[in-house]
């Protein structure tokens, strides 16, 4: 009931955002939709595993995302309205904006809890047209670059899941059930057919790799968060990557319970490394500042998918791998827009002495840029380490190093961009043009980093015994 | 006579690598748009008419008649020019297409299956990598929007293969991802073209570390 409450007020909100034109209104309407956001989470919640709508079930993993995305999407919001007031917008294209934030919102949410693959699947296709709207916002030809390779790709990866639960159909044929809920997958899979089931598999890992932001897919998100302005990259690089990984994670989550197990882990294993190989080499040279915070979350999921993969406390150390990246990674993405302000260039080679300009603010680079390589004291530190733990658990020591190799290579990549941004003079720079920035403007960063290392290191325990609860999906 | 019609669904797309025009591209898509339907109407046991006219809309409407005509619109709008411009010889496309072709015969051979029709299956697939190629070896971005079309019909046979315990809400569902995709890819190519004309890949590239 709730769920289609929620359906139905995001819909009259989207098209009330979308025709209004009045400032206070259109504020109105988004307090009205965080509230109903934050209605939905607690009542999911309270709800734990009950089936609403015939289609949703929020279990716990579900619930995690759900609840990490009803957090961030408050800073994400605010930011949004201090990027359209300081970007001149019109009130049409503010409108187009928020809309295409509250459905893109919406449609994750909805596909975490979701409890159908083909469910999920049809929210993940209202995602890739969200996403394309606020790619598409500057209207200029490098937005149109970015938002043509976005829907490409993703148009194709949408079609290669859509493949492989047509594979999984197949599959689970031989069982003789046509009911293609993830309950009735768990019941039935020791009678499904594996070699559809490997496909099917392969298919939808695949496509779920342009949300997750993995190797081979990965391109389609980097351009996007490019291009895309930095609030609605924050989203990107948060709620959308959780997406991808709640879908890899269901499906692995069915594999597991069959033989085809390592021959699954080794997949995830060359996609996980090839990416953290390529999030090495990219942040290595890239002068781009977003591009880096792009890139640095590729090289995390190429993590958190090695945890995964590794199983044991990995799968544990994932999950909350997933949750802290989902603070800490916007908190960057939020900062962002104030170094825009100040320097009016996104490339490192314009930036500099960001102390100066913005003490704030510069402190928040600092800080994302120590949670975002896992470096001690962040939260990231807390997760990354007990998936190098299970890996060598594993016996996975070869990889181990090669892994530790490459994160001292980003750490490197990164480190030489952020400290040349803070503390490095700039060669030109008009003192008298840049705008004085509230420090308040920055709190929520700091909240959501703090939350990070909170979170890490004494976790309620709720949050530790729902992600325990997600993990036991993992035979 | 579905056989008939899926042996001359591949061989269209042999035509399709050696086509030079882009008119002859949206004519191949026109008769693939007909022979899909003409297989569903002959796979599809029980029908019923509400079944039957959202295959005739998905089939016939839109594979057939509004994305064709919607992309010779756009050809005529931006004074396309009218060549694919491909980046390796037709013969050489021949070529690989007929290799795609026989691949996937061997493939699907290979496969021990009863609950599958193996004429479903090779042409599906196929017409699946058939696109695939089609996207990486041609210049012009409408023609990957084509590449894109004819990946679209290979999943939508593909479905069939597997189509008759498929609940009817993937079925929508599918029809939305057509809807979807081919409108914004139709859209943002307008727009595209308004800033450049005759537009290329190679233009598309300033995006890149």
């Amino acid at each position: 009931m709730v769920v289609a409450g929620f359906l139905i007020g995001t819909l009259i909100i989207c098209v009330g955002l979308f025709l209004n034109r009045n400032t206070l209104v259109n504020y109105l309407l988004l307090a009205a939709y965080l509230v109903l956001l934050w209605f939905l989470g607690i009542h999911e919640y309270l709800n734990l595993n009950m089936v609403e709508l015939k289609f949703f079930k929020p279990d716990s993993l579900g619930i995690l995302m759900l609840m990490a995305m009803c957090v961030v999407s408050v800073p994400a919001f605010y930011h949004g309205y201090r990027y359209i007031a300081t970007h001149e917008e019109t009130p049409r294209s503010r409108g187009i904006f928020f809309a295409a934030m509250v459905l893109l919102i919406s449609a994750c949410g909805m596909a975490y809890i979701s409890n159908h693959i083909a469910v999920t699947w049809i929210f993940v296709e209202i995602t890739t047209l969200s996403a394309s709207a606020l790619i598409y916002h500057h209207r200029n030809i490098r937005a149109l670059e970015g938002v043509w390779k976005y829907v490409f790709i993703c148009a194709i990866s949408i079609t290669f899941i859509y493949v492989g639960i047509l594979f999984l159909g197949l599959s689970l044929e031989q069982a003789g059930v046509n009911d293609m809920s993830f309950d009735s997958l768990y019941a039935n899979i020791d009678k499904m057919n594996p070699f559809w089931l490997k496909l099917a598999f392969l298919f939808i890992f695949t496509g779920f790799t342009a949300k997750l932001g993995l190797v081979p897919m990965y391109t389609a998100g980097i351009d996007a968060k490019d291009t895309a302005p930095a609030p609605a990259g924050a989203l990107f690089a948060s709620v959308l990557m959780n997406l991808g990984f709640v879908g890899i994670f269901r499906i692995y989550a069915l594999i597991t319970h069959t033989p085809l197990k390592h021959w699954a882990n080794t997949i995830i294993i060359i996609a996980a490394i090839l990416s953290v190989f390529v999030a090495t080499v990219y942040m290595a040279r890239i002068k781009n500042i977003k591009r880096t915070f792009a890139y640095s979350g590729v090289e995390h999921m190429g993590l958190v998918m090695l945890g995964l993969a590794s199983g044991g406390i990995g799968v544990y150390a994932a999950i909350l791998h997933v949750v802290l990246h989902t603070f800490v990674k916007p908190g960057l993405f939020f900062q962002y827009n104030q170094i825009y302000r100040v320097y009016k260039s996104n490339s490192i080679y314009d930036v500099g002495n960001y102390f100066k300009y913005n003490k704030a603010g510069a402190i928040v680079v600092l800080l994302g840029f120590i949670s975002a390589t896992g470096m001690p004291p962040s939260g990231l530190f807390v997760s990354e380490f007990l998936i190098f733990q299970s890996l060598f658990e594993a016996h996975n020591i070869a990889l181990l190093f090669v892994v530790l190799i490459l994160l001292t290579m980003i750490i490197y990549g990164f480190g030489s961009n952020m400290f040349k941004l803070l503390f490095t003079p700039p060669i030109t720079i008009n003192e008298k043009n840049i705008p004085k920035i509230s420090p308040w403007e920055s709190l929520s960063q700091y909240l959501l980093l703090a939350m990070a290392v909170y979170l890490a290191y004494c976790p309620p325990t709720l949050f530790v015994s729902l992600i325990n609860d997600a993990a036991n999906l993992i035979h | 006579m579905t056989d008939i019609l899926l042996i001359a669904l591949a061989m269209s797309l042999l035509y399709m690598s050696i086509a030079n025009r882009l008119y002859t591209y949206l004519r191949i898509l026109v008769f693939q748009g007909f022979l899909l339907f003409g297989t569903t109407f002959l796979t599809l046991t029980e029908i019923n008419t509400v079944n039957l006219l959202l295959i005739l809309l998905e089939t016939v409407v839109f594979k057939a008649v509004a994305v064709p005509w919607f992309l010779s619109y756009i050809i005529k709008r931006n004074g396309i020019t009218r060549v694919a411009e491909p980046y390796l010889p037709y013969f050489v496309s021949l070529i690989i297409v007929t290799v795609i072709i026989v691949a996937t015969i061997i493939l699907a051979s290979s496969i021990q299956e009863v609950n599958l029709d193996k004429t479903f299956f090779v042409v599906a697939l196929s017409t699946l990598f058939t696109g695939l190629y089609l996207i990486v070896s041609r210049k012009k971005i409408i023609s990957h929007v084509i590449g894109y079309l004819v990946i679209e019909n290979g999943v939508f046979i593909l479905s069939l293969a597997v189509g008759n315990e498929m609940p009817m809400m993937v079925n929508l569902g599918i029809m939305l991802d057509i809807f979807a995709s081919v409108l914004i890819l139709g859209i943002f190519f307008n727009k595209i073209g308004d800033i450049i004309k005759d537009p290329d890949v190679n233009l598309l590239s300033n995006l890149k570390d």
